[in-house]
């Protein structure tokens, strides 16, 4: 259901963050880009489009005074709330340029997730503040994925415990606390140390890292498979697989659906693949020693 | 997954921003995404350390841009197949089964 809630919400809008339905963000298509202020395209109170004809030839980027800024062609690029688009580390701006220059003909919004990111970390239109985040992704740990186990069919319970106790068993060692699994509709019940370690965990992350946080684990709907990836126990593939696990059991039980199953696969991928990064390039700080060559 | 090796990684990299160049037509070797990579990973090529944290991290980030890059590009491929064409027109839709739309020449009974 989640799922296709997400999918509706990419055909047919084109940021799946924002809330196209609030009339208070201006919400036009000449909004999506900061175009001159006289051209007039008309507005419409409801979701901007989901593709727009591509209005540039080059995408380059400049250093501005608070970070990094991309323009297409002499125009710099802003979020959909006009502000400049800014980002703070110089591989987030490549990133976010690639995207930019890989859309040919038409811009899809809907593919270009860290561009997404970075305007919603711009603009919070949800406005919520750190522990408010916090809190949102505090709340996937009570119905954890990979806490929450079927009685039957006997081979899916062999596969869940094989392939997700692993990582339970990483994540409590890992933060030193008690999760486990439970077959009970309510879901595991987690200490209440264990929740008080992993928002003091999260409060760790800057602003940036944590919207990116929030986003992974609202696409794999289990906060433990997201601790995995942020910390690099676990590759993107593998947590998607995780995620997906029962489906993965009824696809080789009865087949794959390629127009369904890859589909939602690889939007998956795509959307968890561009939140870690997000996470990694917001949270890092990296310097260069050079070392001194010895004969 | 299979365990992917930096030069690995590096070379579905490098496939990956080939295959987004194609779009524009200009040589993907122009690329800031291409300067970049390359940069990075000959800089953390070279460590003295057996076990470099730095380098794996480095590693991770480019396997799972790998990832978001192929993903996308999968995804796209799939939307275009599947899911772009809409639905079909009345005269479409008749002719699927084998049958015409009437035409009445003298125009609908209701329409004056």
């Amino acid at each position: 259901m989640w799922r296709s809630c997400f999918r509706l919400a990419a055909g047919g809008g084109s940021f799946p963050r924002r809330p196209c339905l609030l009339p208070a963000a201006p919400l036009g298509p000449g909004s999506q880009a900061g175009l001159a202020p006289g051209l007039s395209l008309p507005r419409r109170a409801y979701a901007p489009p989901a593709e727009r004809k591509k209005f540039y030839q080059n995408v380059s980027i400049t250093q501005g005074e608070n970070g990094y800024e991309i323009n297409l062609d002499h125009r710099k690029l802003k979020t959909p709330n006009a502000k400049l688009f800014t980002v703070p580390s110089e591989a987030l701006a490549v990133a976010v340029a690639t995207e930019w220059d890989s859309q040919q003909d038409t811009i899809k919004f809907y593919t270009m997730h860290l561009t997404t990111l970075c305007n919603t970390s711009l603009d919070n239109p949800s406005q919520r503040n750190k522990d408010q985040l916090i809190q949102a992704s505090m709340k996937f740990l009570d119905t954890d994925t990979i806490c929450y186990r079927v009685e039957e069919p006997e081979t899916l319970v062999e596969l869940q415990k094989n392939e997700w106790d692993p990582v339970i068993d990483w994540a409590e060692k890992r933060y030193n606390v008690k999760i486990g699994s439970s077959t009970n509709i309510m879901g595991p019940d987690i200490p209440i140390k264990t929740k008080e370690t992993f928002i003091s965990h999260l409060a760790s992350y800057n602003m940036w890292a944590l919207q990116g946080i929030e986003f992974v684990i609202t696409q794999l709907k289990s906060m433990v498979l997201s601790l995995g990836l942020i910390d690099r126990h676990l590759t993107v593939e593998k947590a998607v697989l995780l995620s997906r696990l029962e489906e993965e059991y009824q696809i080789q039980k009865w087949g794959n659906v390629e127009w369904a199953h890859d589909y939602e696969l690889h939007e998956l991928r795509a959307r968890t693949a561009a939140g870690t990064l997000f996470v990694h390039l917001c949270s890092e700080s990296s310097t260069v020693k050079h070392k001194l060559l010895q004969e | 997954m299979v365990a992917l090796g930096p030069p690995r990684t590096l070379r579905a990299l490098l496939k990956e921003l080939r295959y987004l160049s194609a779009a524009t037509g200009r040589p993907y070797r122009d690329t800031a995404a291409y300067r970049y990579l390359v940069e990075a990973f000959r800089a953390h090529r070279v460590t003295s350390e057996k076990l470099c944290r730095a380098q794996h991290e480095l590693h991770f980030q480019a396997a799972t841009y790998l990832c978001l890059l192929q993903s996308t590009r999968n995804h796209v491929a799939l939307h275009q197949e599947f899911h772009s064409k809409g639905e079909r027109s009345v005269e479409e839709a008749a002719g699927a089964v084998g049958l015409k739309l009437p035409q009445q020449p003298g125009g609908k009974g209701w329409e004056s």
